[in-house]
């Protein structure tokens, strides 16, 4: 694997990629990952099915350029550093590289897996219309998708954590490590939009005394402290600067690369909030094109940007699409239709540890639904706008076809040599259709 | 020896249906050329719009109109139909080519206009002639059935390659065909003071051996069960032209009163057309009082006799008392009886005893 990213500080490279890291943080962004456990994992999994190293050459684009070679030591949890070298970084077009090199080994049966791996980078394009991906499969195929754009969404800012989205665990880990020498300044420090004013009424409410020491709290005080922070309604919701959504535009590019629909609409919620979490939906609809008509509406899910892949039809937007009457909307059963959920979140709710589905939170399917109606209503505007060019060719159709002939009958019955004009009544035929529309 | 009444020339004929099919055109064209979509105002056709007429003694339109234009979509297709078919009876019209129904249905392909089946074309031709009032047997368009006249009576034809020819239509002993060319023949001379028209072939043939038509001096037209178009505008012109009485004879059921009803006052789905009725034609028999009357071999009436009976009942061409007082003998005895039930007192019994004596009845 080989980007261009930012690069891996020398010195983490070790625990980035030959350590499993426990434990949630004190900020909040939105990330592709959760946990930071992917990468170690397929290269774990490697290790386990081939028993052989990972090589990692980084650069954050300084003079120096970093090769690793690693194993995990699995049962301490450890990173095994076999191998190190530095080399000096060449400038390439007047800029120094950056970017990380990742090869490792592993055993898996491509055949079988194909078609989920090249949904898998299809998706990924489509979120991603500002990426150039290349894949070479193992028959030695170069699959690649092409950036249309070079427009990115900002990237999220780190926030901190909504008292409403706090569990004891994280609040203990947070006294142990504060600096704040009462609750007071720990409310206003640690947690998002809690200023002095609403720390004052939580402490009022949760009956605490703002001068206490946070790190006097025992463990039955902390859990009445989580619950009263839960029972608080008057916390400011989280904003949504953490979050990155795609944007209308940039969603709408990457389906049109990847997919070339005849037609396609996005659009972004408003961010709201769950337990405290701040999300954004976007939905998109698409018709036409490379989309399959199988029968049903093709659903394509994303959670920050990843595609989620398997357990369709135990996630909420597939619930949430099966409980639209699609008819209202003009669409049938057969057409080539394809619905995009895209939701973007500190913490997507997956039902499963194997975050694939979304669980079915009323706050999130009310947006999805929304979502889903408002590009649908835009796809029923373009098919009855269709129906309608149709219809009017059509009928003009019809007139060009037997209008000549009443000519052609009429002259011949009356007798005459020439066949009147009708041209006239052909361009009327057509402006009837304008004005009755 | 009886010459022609009324005169009649089929060229004469030929010319007004000419004129009236070449009226529609010049109609459509100029309105073409002032730059609108052509358009004819026509009889509405419509069950509400069809009306009985004491007076004709037929069934008649009403004033109900309906409007068609090429400037809608919907009757852009029938209205392009229309015109062709009415250019199509002209061109066979002043050819003097006939044709059928089932002819045009298939012609139209040749022009490729299109009819999604016969019903359609029928239903077409059926409006052209309710536009120029004229039945399509006019316009050369006749039915594929045909009936036979047999008799002294002398033709001349009128289509080509025959003009002028003449003929006695006692020349063939099965009759002649009344088809297109006997139809637009004219009737120049006949010694008969009668016309016997009846439904079954089997009786038309053995009138003809027992020389009916000399022993009655009678004009002998075989209808073939409901008669043809062509039959019953033929028969009229028996009566019209050479001012001779017609009698008809038909099975003694609902189905052969009506076959009889329909030469006199025509059908409901004619009611377009006002030249195919022979209004003093008579109903001679066979009655239901026949049945008893004769002591005829009959069969008992079906359900759906007796249904039939019920609607002619109130049916104001029924209103005559001859019809209702065969239908209220119908509904009392419940039997009905065919024209050959005669045969069961010997095979001239019908000619030799129940003829003249109904004729003698009838006033003829």
């Amino acid at each position: 694997m080989v980007d261009n990213g930012s690069g891996v500080p020398a010195d983490q490279v070790p625990v980035a990629f030959g350590q499993f890291l426990f434990g949630s943080k004190f900020r909040l962004k939105q990330t592709r990952g959760t946990f930071g456990l992917g990468g170690t994992m397929a290269i774990l999994y490697g290790q386990i099915t081939t028993n052989k190293s990972v090589q990692i050459i980084t650069s954050t684009g300084t003079s120096r350029v970093y090769e690793y070679r690693l194993m995990i030591d699995i049962q301490r949890n450890r990173p095994v550093i076999l191998d190190r070298k530095v080399h000096t970084n060449k400038e390439v077009n007047g800029e120094l590289w950056h970017g990380t090199v990742v090869e490792f080994h592993l055993e898996g049966d491509y055949y079988r897996a194909m078609p989920k791996i090249l949904d898998y980078l299809i998706q990924t394009a489509i979120v991603n219309p500002s990426a150039n991906i290349a894949f070479v499969d193992p028959r030695g195929r170069l699959y690649k998708f092409d950036r249309t754009t070079t427009k990115m969404p900002p990237p999220p800012k780190e926030t901190l954590h909504h008292p409403h989205g706090v569990d004891v665990e994280t609040i203990q880990r947070m006294m142990r490590s504060t600096e704040c020498g009462n609750m007071l300044d720990f409310m206003k420090e640690h947690f998002h939009r809690v200023g002095e004013q609403t720390s004052r009424q939580f402490l009022d409410f949760a009956k605490v005394d703002g001068k206490s020491d946070p790190k006097r709290l025992n463990p039955d005080e902390i859990v009445e402290l989580v619950q009263a922070m839960k029972n608080f309604n008057d916390f400011l919701p989280p904003d949504a600067s953490c979050l990155s959504p795609l944007g209308d535009d940039l969603l709408g590019a990457g389906i049109q690369k990847e997919l070339q629909p005849d037609f396609a609409a996005a659009h972004q919620r408003k961010p709201s909030t769950y337990s405290g979490y701040p999300f954004i939906v976007e939905t998109a609809i698409a018709f036409g094109g490379r989309i399959p008509s199988r029968g049903e509406i093709v659903l394509y899910r994303f959670a920050n940007k990843i595609p989620l892949l398997y357990d369709e039809s135990a996630d909420v937007s597939w619930s949430v699409i099966k409980s639209i009457n699609w008819r209202r909307y003009k669409v049938a059963p057969e057409m080539p239709v394809a619905v995009f959920v895209h939701m973007c979140s500190t913490k997507i709710p997956y039902k499963t540890v194997g975050k694939e589905i979304i669980a079915d939170i009323p706050e999130v399917s009310r947006e999805i639904l929304n979502g889903i109606r408002e590009v649908a209503r835009r796809l029923e505007l373009y098919l009855s706008r269709q129906e309608k060019v149709k219809r009017e060719q059509k009928r003009l159709t019809i007139f060009s076809k037997y209008l000549p002939k009443i000519a052609e009958f009429s002259t011949r019955l009356a007798g005459k040599e020439n066949v009147p004009d009708i041209d006239l009544l052909l361009r009327r035929a057509k402006r009837f259709e304008q004005e009755g529309s | 020896m009886s010459k022609k009444e009324v005169k009649f020339s089929a060229k004469e004929r030929r010319k007004e249906v000419l004129e009236k099919l070449e009226g529609l055109g010049s109609e459509f064209y100029a309105q073409m050329e002032k730059g609108h979509f052509p358009h004819i105002l026509m009889p509405s056709r419509s069950t509400d719009n069809i009306y009985y007429s004491p007076e004709l003694r037929q069934y008649v339109l009403g004033e109900k109109r309906v409007r068609r234009s090429a400037g809608n979509i919907r009757h852009l297709g029938p209205f392009t139909q229309l015109v062709w078919s009415s250019y199509f009876a002209h061109e066979l019209t002043s050819n003097q080519k006939t044709s059928t129904l089932r002819d045009v249905y298939y012609s139209a392909q040749a022009y490729d206009i299109s009819f999604k089946d016969q019903a359609e074309s029928d239903n077409i031709l059926t409006d052209v002639e309710t536009v120029i009032s004229s039945s399509r047997e006019d316009f050369n368009i006749f039915p594929e059935e045909s009936s036979a006249i047999f008799g002294d009576l002398t033709i001349e034809y009128t289509i080509p390659n025959y003009a002028g020819r003449r003929l006695n239509l006692t020349s063939h002993p099965d009759g002649v065909m009344i088809g297109p060319a006997l139809t637009t023949a004219e009737l120049i001379e006949t010694t008969a003071d009668k016309v016997i028209a009846i439904e079954k072939g089997g009786l038309f043939t053995r009138f003809i051996e027992e020389r009916v038509h000399e022993k009655f001096n009678a004009l002998l037209v075989y209808l073939r069960g409901q008669a043809p178009r062509s039959t019953r505008y033929f028969i009229r012109r028996l009566n019209q032209e050479m001012g001779l009485p017609v009698y008809i004879f038909s099975d003694a059921d609902p189905w052969g009163m009506h076959i009889a009803m329909v030469i006199i006052s025509g059908s409901a789905n004619a009611a377009h057309l006002t030249e195919l009725t022979t209004p003093d034609a008579k109903w001679a028999g066979v009655w239901a009082s026949d049945i008893t009357g004769y002591k005829l071999p009959s069969d008992k009436l079906t359900n759906l006799d007796m249904k039939r009976l019920r609607e002619l009942e109130r049916d104001p061409r029924y209103k005559g008392d001859i019809w209702q007082r065969e239908i209220d003998i119908f509904t009392k005895i419940q039997r009905k009886c065919e024209l050959e039930a005669f045969s069961r007192y010997g095979l001239t019994h019908i000619v030799d005893s129940y003829l003249p004596q109904r004729l003698i009845e009838m006033g003829a």
